[in-house]
């Protein structure tokens, strides 16, 4: 008994950390929550074209994206310059489109398929020919809902 | 002995959480894509008669071709300019006889008003570049979205996008967006 309090009254304790980890617990869920793990890894350029009348894209679990853009440079030798389709992770034909479109819709709720959106993230330096077959496809399965990406520039230029 | 295993040591537990969270820092994106939101037309339907034609004085006709360049209404003019054409002949203040139509409507909030039945038509060349093509929507967007911010300025004294969504639609019915694409062509020059 005599020993305890001795100890006790000797030196001051160290400052508990035992609610550290609560502390970074928190922030970890913060983030874990609002984490939106970067799906594709690119496999062609895409520097998006500036535009001013911009809206945001919201309920991104919605959104599907096609990329379209001239492979990266270690891909040319397969894939050539020509500007290129690129869905998820793979590169792809134009007349892949409405599968992939499909297959975006299956994985959703029902409910939700006419406010799907599909994001045309398109690098600027791409002629149009190849867009327009894009839409043409995306109109024949009937995903009429579409997002030219655009990043925001100054109204006076 | 016993006294000391008392108490699991917690310490090493930040260490674990900030492994991960350092994890979750590092592959989080907090990006938000922003962009011009656009409707495609529906696909027309096979044993589609011809659309009844519209008015020329009721269509804007916007060209862009190979290389870039703009024709609108048959004249060879800038993208600068652009906005300004589109927002005349959207709203034809003088009521001219080559500028679009007008419809009267009953609006809610604005009663009978006098509502332009102009479209926009857009079309591109297979060759035009996307960027040039963005540039072109973008200000088409901005000519209807600067008459509907006058608009509401006038009417309620404030900003289309700051009022609430019953006024938003009284003014989109004035206003309609109605821009289209027509099908894709060979607008020449290669």
């Amino acid at each position: 008994m005599a020993r305890f309090k001795k100890d006790k009254g000797k030196s001051t304790p160290a400052i508990s950390t035992a609610s550290l980890p609560d502390i970074i617990f928190m922030l970890l869920f913060f983030f874990m929550v609002t984490t939106v793990m970067r799906e594709v890894e690119l496999k062609i350029r895409v520097r998006v074209p500036q535009a001013t009348e911009l809206k945001k894209l919201e309920k991104k679990s919605l959104v599907s994206y096609i990329y379209i853009g001239k492979p990266l440079k270690k891909y040319q030798k397969i894939f050539g310059t020509e500007p290129r389709i690129q869905l998820n992770d793979a590169f792809a034909e134009v007349s892949d489109i409405q599968q992939f479109i499909l297959k975006e819709r299956e994985s959703r709720n029902e409910k939700e398929v006419p406010l799907m959106t599909t994001s045309l993230k398109v690098d600027e330096e791409v002629k149009m020919g190849i867009v327009t077959d894009v839409k043409q496809e995306l109109r024949k399965v009937n995903a009429l809902k579409i997002n030219y990406s655009s990043k925001k520039r100054d109204k006076n230029w | 002995m016993a006294r000391k295993l008392q108490e699991i040591n917690a310490g090493s537990m930040a260490d674990i959480a900030f492994l991960l969270l350092i994890f979750f820092l590092v592959t989080t994106t907090m990006d938000v894509d922003t962009g011009l939101v656009r409707k495609l037309p529906p696909p027309p339907p096979p044993n589609q008669e011809k659309t009844p034609p519209i008015k020329e004085r009721n269509v804007f006709i916007v060209l862009i071709n190979s290389k870039d360049q703009l024709l609108v209404e048959g004249e060879l003019i800038d993208v600068h300019h652009l906005k300004e054409k589109a927002k005349e002949f959207i709203k034809n203040p003088y009521n001219k006889d080559n500028l679009p139509e007008k419809k009267i409507i009953e609006v809610p909030y604005f009663g009978k008003y006098a509502v332009s039945k102009g479209v926009i038509s857009l079309q591109n060349d297979r060759g035009t570049s996307y960027k040039k093509y963005i540039e072109v929507q973008n200000e088409l967007v901005a000519a209807y979205n600067e008459l509907r911010d006058e608009l509401a300025m006038e009417k309620f004294g404030k900003y289309f996008d700051e009022l609430d969504k019953d006024k938003q639609d009284a003014i989109k019915k004035i206003y309609p967006q109605r821009i289209s694409e027509a099908e894709p062509k060979n607008v020449g020059g290669n």
